[in-house]
């Protein structure tokens, strides 16, 4: 979108302003964009939702034959080049997949375990003859993948794995033994990922194992909250002879495929608990305008309305913040290439760009999720604790989100920890615009009164917003130097202000454009309402987050000037956000579902 | 085989129904519009079996305004080879079939398959209207269709029973439930829609009908409940107060 010099890069929100054209935007979805989702909506609504029971009971085969069948219809291989059976699709059109799809509960795990960790290691990092052999089977579905990273001693401390491989005197075959766990379509993959050390090394190396080979056994499935329906299983690698032409890439070069590939993973988690939310949602609305209770329906009732509107707001924001941060890399992408790079490693490129907004949106999206089945449970009352209801299911189903693909907690840290990295690497100057916002700090205050172009005067609060959270990390990178890095209730602090911030100015912009398309905000009452109550609220826990974190390490008449300084640069301006609230909620009632 | 297809639109049944100008038109603000159902899940699909099984061509036809590219797209998406859109708005059943009838007369046709009805006015005239104007045979709420050469068999719902008919090509059909499952179209399919021919004609139309007025049913009334083991209250209250029986 942007010119490719000026193009803006990962993490760079904090310090430059973005323009609503230079977004996208989800009203902008072509005809032909639409009916993929909508095709793959019917997919769910037809071939999944009606046998919701027989999948969460693991009925023999019957996961793999609807991956089957989403393969023949398309959706398996929509990523990948079609030079290898794929379509080809950009990263945007696969994220609007992965959002329809991502309301299939367990099916949905299965479904992106197989479509990323289990193909695109091969895909992005497999050499001509393994991408030949394998992404054509895995593309169509044929085949299904799975990737076995994380052992009973190794989660979040990935590289610490004890899996080996050791190399035959004949060179032919590397001999891996070890445990490996929480292995989604584990219990029938036909392709697995697995990392292991070769012999002393300090570093993963990354090999494709045929999932039938000799040696390889496997517990009975996991016990699990939720997901219920999505193979869970620790698998045992026993001698298990893999042709040596099967080492991924290169030796000790594991965790980098590792890291990269759960990059992309975190941000399609996003788009996958979106999808999710919109059902929940949806299912609230339905309820609550069936349930009559005291002679009403309970849609009537302030307290289940105000659930029903944060809930659309929270989906609303997180859609906008997803769906720039997905055509950013989609444009990184497509500059590598006209460059001249190869599709796979500009696509990976363009991605880790963009690392820190996938950490955050897996973080934004699953905590979205949460807040929505909780209140999905809340509102159906007695009957949302009842296994009979798709809310149960949700909530369930839900909670894993927080935990795989990088706990949120270890994202949140990785999105700051990523953002300083770039800083310190000289790919974003942080100093400057950190050191500009403490100048300001003992200047005089700008007096000036507010716009009276509602987005212009939104655009000034993220203006504001971002000051503050460039006090917030530059005075503690400055007080605790190195040790900045072991805070990790600050980086979280530091974290959250980010993401909120990110979300905020991705909604703000949002509608300005299409107040902009439309010339002028009469058809956007609602959108309005949804960006005033946003900045309104997130702007509260974006102050309570920052002076939590400055309290924690500053001290005396600094400490007073920047809690000063946090409360002037959070300020937005006050409103009536239970009318708001109520206009979003009437809308929604109206609508019977999560229409926006 | 040439197969034609006739594709409406309709309102999806979600829809929130209301009526604008003074309750004389629909209010399609805000409406998403689909495919009627019968015209795609089982019009559309069982010709698109056929032409899968013995080879032809299957084209879609629809009278309608330019907002009515998409479903036609989605027709094209789920396998129809080419399209041809009548530019007019359609405003009553004979108009329609009058429309239907002028573009298929020249195209040479062994069969024009139509839903039963559309799921909006349910009028479910237009395809024996087209039958008539044509002069050809008609089936109505056709449930299965085979064809052997010129011959085709069909089968229909009759009180209590079905009847098998013998038609001879060209022929009109109206297709009910179960004459075809509903197909969802692939992304190849979606692809290539864009590619596929979609021609669009102009005609002129007049029509013997206008709308005077729409009005919607009554609320639903409140529901009174009767306890399970009184089911003389409830006769009671079919008598005196439903005055049902």
């Amino acid at each position: 979108m942007s010119d490719q010099n000026d193009a803006i890069r990962g993490g760079e929100f904090l310090i430059r302003p973005t323009e609503a054209s230079d977004i996208f935007i989800p009203e902008e979805w072509t005809e032909e964009q639409l009916m993929m989702k909508q095709m793959t909506l019917d997919f769910v609504a037809q071939r999944i939702i009606p046998q919701l029971e027989q999948i969460e009971n693991q009925q023999e085969g019957l996961v793999p034959s609807l991956m089957e069948e989403a393969g023949e219809l398309g959706l398996v291989g929509s990523s990948v080049p079609e030079a290898y059976g794929g379509l080809g699709l950009d990263f945007k059109t696969t994220m609007l997949i992965t959002e329809a799809i991502g309301g299939a509960h367990s099916f949905s795990v299965s479904f992106s375990a197989h479509t990323g960790i289990g193909t695109l290691p091969i895909l992005y990092y497999g050499n001509e003859e393994q991408k030949q052999k394998w992404i054509p089977g895995l593309a169509s579905g044929k085949l299904k993948g799975c990737y076995c990273l994380t052992e009973p001693s190794a989660g979040s401390d990935a590289n610490s794995g004890k899996t080996k491989a050791h190399l035959t005197d004949d060179g032919k075959h590397y001999v891996i033994n070890g445990q490996k766990m929480w292995i989604t379509n584990g219990g029938f993959a036909d392709v697995m990922i697995v990392f292991a050390k070769i012999d002393d090394d300090e570093d993963l190396t990354a090999f494709i194992v045929d999932g039938h080979a000799e040696g390889i056994t496997k517990n009975p499935e996991e016990k699990k909250m939720g997901i219920k329906g999505s193979s869970t299983r620790q698998i045992f690698f026993n001698d298990v002879h893999v042709p040596a032409e099967n080492l991924l890439y290169k030796r000790e070069q594991g965790f980098k495929i590792a890291v990269n590939i759960l990059n992309i993973g975190r941000i399609k988690l996003g788009g996958a608990v979106l999808g999710a939310a919109k059902d929940a949602s949806t299912e609230s609305i339905h309820f609550a305008n069936e349930r009559e209770q005291f002679g009403r329906p309970i849609s009537k009732y302030g307290a289940i309305r105000y659930k029903l509107a944060e809930g659309a707001i929270r989906l609303y924001t997180l859609e906008s913040a997803l769906y720039r941060a997905t055509q950013n890399i989609d444009d990184a992408i497509a500059a590598l290439k006209s460059d001249g790079m190869e599709h796979g490693e500009a696509t990976l490129k363009g991605i880790a760009d963009f690392a820190p907004e996938c950490a955050m949106m897996k973080v934004l999206g699953s905590e979205v999720l949460d807040f929505v089945v909780d209140e999905a449970v809340q509102i159906h009352g007695g009957m949302g604790y009842s296994a009979e209801t798709r809310a149960e299911l949700a909530y369930r189903d839900a909670r894993i989100n927080r935990i795989f693909e990088g706990t949120n907690e270890i994202n949140r840290m990785l999105t700051v920890d990523m953002i300083l990295k770039k800083a310190m690497k000289g790919e974003m100057d942080l100093m400057t615009p950190a050191m500009a916002v403490a100048n300001e700090l003992t200047g005089v205050p700008d007096f000036t009164s507010p716009s009276s172009d509602p987005f212009e005067r939104q655009l000034s609060y993220v203006a504001n917003m971002k000051k503050a959270i460039l006090m917030v990390a530059g005075s503690a990178a400055q007080k605790l130097m190195m040790s900045l890095g072991k805070e990790q209730e600050i980086l979280m602090n530091i974290a959250d202000m980010a993401i909120w911030l990110y979300t905020i100015e991705s909604t703000v912009l949002r509608v300005q454009k299409l107040a902009q398309q439309a010339g002028n905000t009469d058809e956007l009452s609602i959108q309005m309402a949804i960006m005033q109550v946003y900045t309104y609220e997130a702007s509260e826990w974006i102050h309570s987050a920052g002076k939590e974190a400055l309290l924690s390490f500053a001290e005396g008449d600094e400490l007073k000037m920047m809690v000063m300084g946090m409360k002037r640069f959070c300020k937005t301006e006050d409103f009536n956000t239970k009318a708001a609230r109520q206009l979003i909620a009437q809308h929604l009632i109206e609508k019977n579902a999560y229409a926006l | 085989m040439k197969l034609l297809v006739c594709i409406s639109q309709a309102p999806d049944t979600t829809s929130r129904i209301a009526f604008t100008n003074g309750n004389t038109e629909f209010d399609s603000s805000g409406v998403q519009y689909i495919v009627n159902p019968y015209d795609e899940w089982y019009a559309l699909v069982r010709a698109i079996e056929l032409k899968e099984k013995h080879g032809g061509t299957v084209t879609t036809l629809t009278v309608g305004e330019a907002g009515c590219d998409p479903v036609i797209r989605k027709a094209l998406a789920i396998g129809a080879d080419d399209a041809i859109r009548v530019d007019v708005k359609p405003t009553d059943a004979m108009q329609v079939a009058r429309l239907i009838a002028d573009q298929a007369r020249s195209g040479g046709y062994d069969i024009i398959l139509c839903g039963k009805e559309t799921i909006d006015h349910n009028g479910a005239v237009v395809p024996a209207m087209v039958a008539e104007m044509l002069d050809c045979g008609f089936v109505s709420n056709a449930t299965h269709l085979d064809v052997a050469g010129s011959q085709a068999t069909l089968k229909r719902e009759a009180a209590g029973g079905e009847e098998v008919v013998g038609i001879e090509c060209p022929f009109v059909l109206s297709a009910a439930k179960g004459m075809a499952e509903q197909r969802i179209p692939n992304m190849r399919g979606i692809m290539s829609a864009r590619t596929k021919p979609l021609a669009v004609e102009s005609a002129e139309s007049t029509s013997a009908t206008a709308i005077s007025q729409f009005t919607l049913p009554p609320e639903k009334g409140a529901c009174k409940m009767v306890d399970a083991d009184r089911p003389e209250e409830l006769i009671r209250l079919l008598r005196e107060e439903a005055k049902a029986i």
